[in-house]
């Protein structure tokens, strides 16, 4: 069974880092992975999505409306905003950053009020962190993305062990000790 | 146990170990990081070109001198290099000569979204398709041996999907091809019309072994399941077929879609209930099943326009698609900006102050485009902007040339907006031009070009002086403006546009995403001054908001450009101490 991790967020925020990590670990898990990227024009402070799946063979390179067993969020809007991608039994992983868009910034708009409320008033089961003290608490407002996917982990059967194996292969040695302390709040954070 | 490789770097990976040697390209979404992944090894010369069309000829160049080439571009680019393209298919090859082409259904990052199957038809140079990192590796190799064998470029088509998504690759050793001296050959290589009327009937020859290569070749391949179904597919729609189907429906995966098989098709076809053809954009294998007497379902039931996914199969198809839940309120949508700090925005305010016409280009810069800026009238191809300045003004004369302005980017200046510049000072229209100097190629992540003086290795490399080319060309008015100065890009666009004479103004500062620029501490809002006019907010910038009636600065985003401050009548807006 292919599982789907959607990781989704404003462009420029470094949503790369994670998926690199995810696909390094589930590689040395055995499992055969896909990782989706979009790059160009979106990247300008636009909505970005990457799709990672993994599983014993993976097809499509992407994830449709209602299949990510995981949506993990740089930014709470666009946590809702994929909403439709997540299987009535998925689980969001959110970051409780807002960013205002264009049309908030213009006042074309409101940011919308207590979205993550709403999402839970609609049954959907969300782990909201507010990911960047946690990372300043670790030692750097640029480890946001591995709060989320030590938060992400506690609901993966691999090993802390194993994800910090991952990590070592993705981060530069003189900043592993503050990743992994990054990876640990955000796992034992309230959310 | 493999590695997992982002398509581009895959193929890139590929070009190395089939011993390819010289690597021409221009940057273009999702095409650019084939020719950054393929200048990492130090065995193959890798440039950026000016343009795409450029590439194409130092690629051949370096064929024709018995080397391994390649060059890579998006589907629009292949428009700018279909001269050689034409023509090449008739020289043919002397070492192999691979060409990417990637386009970009859904467009992602692109002005349209044609279907580069189209250019191989039309060039009969043949055309592979992978369907993921693997088959990007494994064909890019194998492109290299076609071309040779059959005295031919190789065109191997990438989508966004395949492009941008990572995969599993085994990759492999690297292997110098033999040498293969360059010969002089006038028939084949000089296409004068006595010798391009003998190598047509050649090239004719080559489609029909290229036809019954495509028969029984390794790049196409049946799948057999359940025969009530039978799907004939490329690309990453046939990722998606097998995600529905699995192993329950029969599949003919085409790897090579130019020239496409007959028999292979017919026998397929003749084992199947239903044939489906599952192919994005324009119906190509559809109408050649057609053609071929065939009865199937394509475009009548699959959409022309857009990417394909699992779900857009199975509903297509009558099947079931997942549920999902939706909140029930409109969430503000989150398009792309120009960055906090980006140099475009100052001399876009300036063009909007003054109403002014903008024929615009392509780049980050056709984001000057999107409220509240909304400063731009048009944007076509590259360099359109300085061609269509010119037209413009020539039908409407003085009504229009007092107001109307091209602005185009510096690595866009440089593609293809020379040419336009010299039709200007040529053929005299009271034109304005603004070259958008930051410095570097921006909207496809920062790549170099013949402007920034640095090479596709970070080298130092030989630098175009943009004022010294301008005057070269007989404009006597060039002026550079510092697109942070407000009250001097007012100034001089106001005296340019009332020049009775063609003008450039060269708007130079570096894009602020480049390691190399400093950034000031960001501004701060003294609230005591602030009286809430929103005069701030008619830049559009990402970093101000207004809070509480008052202005914001979100300090993660804020570079303290400071063109913000220079707009507001109260100074509530301040540089940090």
């Amino acid at each position: 069974m292919t599982k789907n991790v959607m990781i989704v967020g404003v462009g420029g925020q470094g949503s790369l880092l994670a998926s690199k990590l995810l696909g390094k670990l589930l590689l040395n898990e055995g499992y055969d992975v896909k990782v989706s990227e979009v790059h160009g024009m979106s990247q300008r402070g636009g909505s970005v999505v990457t799709y990672v799946r993994f599983g014993e063979k993976v097809y499509s390179p992407i994830i449709d409306k209602g299949e990510a067993d995981f949506i993990v969020s740089f930014e709470q809007l666009e946590a809702a905003r994929y909403l439709e991608y997540l299987r009535p039994d998925g689980r969001i992983v959110t970051n409780t950053q807002q960013i205002d868009p264009m049309p908030v910034i213009t006042g074309a708009m409101q940011y919308p009020q207590d979205l993550i409320g709403k999402l839970r008033a609609k049954g959907v089961a969300v782990d909201a962190m507010d990911c960047l003290a946690l990372a300043e608490q670790a030692g750097s407002s640029k480890a946001v993305n591995i709060v989320l996917m030590g938060r992400l982990s506690k609901y993966f059967d691999m090993s802390v062990e194993k994800w910090e194996k991952a990590i070592e292969e993705c981060v530069p040695a003189k900043f592993l000790e503050l990743n992994k302390r990054a990876f640990e709040l955000g796992r034992k954070a309230e959310a | 146990m493999g590695e997992l490789m982002l398509g581009n770097k895959a193929f890139a990976r590929g070009l190395y170990e089939a011993g390819c040697s010289v690597v021409s390209s221009y940057p273009g979404t999702p095409s650019t990081e084939v020719t950054e992944e393929a200048a990492k090894y130090d065995e193959i010369y890798c440039e950026w070109a000016p343009n795409e069309k450029v590439a194409m000829e130092v690629a051949f160049g370096a064929s024709l001198a018995g080397k391994r080439s390649f060059c890579g571009m998006k589907h629009v680019g292949l428009n700018v290099a279909a001269d050689p393209l034409f023509t090449c298919s008739y020289t043919g090859v002397n070492g192999g000569m691979v060409i990417c082409v990637a386009d970009d259904p859904g467009m992602h990052s692109s002005q349209n979204e044609q279907d580069s199957r189209h250019h191989a038809i039309a060039s009969k140079i043949p055309m592979l398709e992978p369907s993921d990192s693997a088959e990007a590796y494994e064909f890019a190799k194998k492109a290299f041996e076609l071309s040779e064998e059959y005295d031919t470029p190789v065109i191997i088509k990438m989508c966004t999907r395949v492009a941008h998504s990572q995969s599993i690759v085994e990759p492999g050793e690297r292997v110098e091809p033999a040498a293969k001296p360059y010969e002089k050959n006038i028939a084949k290589y000089v296409m004068m019309p006595g010798n391009a009327i003998r190598r047509h009937p050649v090239i004719e020859e080559r489609t029909g072994k290229l036809i019954a290569l495509a028969e029984s070749c390794e790049f196409n391949r049946v799948e057999m399941g359940d025969t009530a179904l039978g799907i004939i597919t490329s690309s990453t729609s046939y990722q998606y077929a097998k995600e529905v189907f699995g192993d329950k429906a029969c599949i003919l995966k085409l790897g090579m879609v130019n020239p496409l098989p007959e028999k292979l098709i017919l026998d397929f076809a003749a084992k199947v209930d239903k044939l489906v053809i599952l192919e994005e954009l324009d119906p190509i294998i559809e109408n050649h099943c057609k053609a071929l007497g065939l009865c199937v379902t394509g475009k009548d039931v699959f959409p022309m326009e857009g990417e394909f996914s699992q779900s857009v199969v199975a509903q297509k198809l009558g099947m079931a698609v997942p549920e999902s839940k939706t909140l029930d309120e409109q969430l503000p949508n989150r398009p792309p900006v120009m960055c906090a700090g980006c140099p475009h925005r100052g001399l876009f305010y300036t063009l909007s102050k003054n109403k002014c016409t903008v024929l615009g280009d392509i780049g980050c810069y056709t984001l000057g485009a999107v409220a509240p800026l909304s400063a731009m009238d048009m944007t076509l191809c590259m360099g359109a902007s300085i061609s269509s300045v010119h037209g413009f003004n020539k039908a409407l004369g003085q009504e229009s040339e007092g107001r109307t302005v091209a602005v185009i980017g510096d690595s866009t200046f440089m593609h293809s907006g020379m040419t336009g510049l010299a039709n200007i000072a040529y053929n005299q229209s009271n034109s304005t031009v603004i070259i958008l100097d930051n410095s570097i190629t921006g909207m496809t992540g920062h790549q170099q070009n013949p402007t920034t003086g640095y090479n596709i290795k970070g080298d130092p490399a030989g630098k175009i002086d943009l004022e010294a080319l301008c005057r070269a060309m007989g404009f006597q008015r060039v002026s550079v403006v510092d697109p942070y100065d407000l009250a001097e890009c007012d100034r001089v666009l106001k005296e340019e546009l009332k020049a009775a004479e063609p003008s450039v103004i060269i708007s130079r500062r570096p894009c602020a995403l480049l390691k190399y620029v400093k950034h000031n501490k960001p501004l701060v809002v003294a609230e005591d001054k602030c009286k809430g006019c929103k005069s701030c907010m008619r830049l559009g910038c990402p970093a101000i908001s207004i809070k509480n009636g008052k202005a914001a600065i979100d300090t993660t985003l804020c570079v303290g450009c400071g063109v913000c401050s220079q707009l507001c009548g109260f100074k509530a807006l301040e540089h940090a101490e």
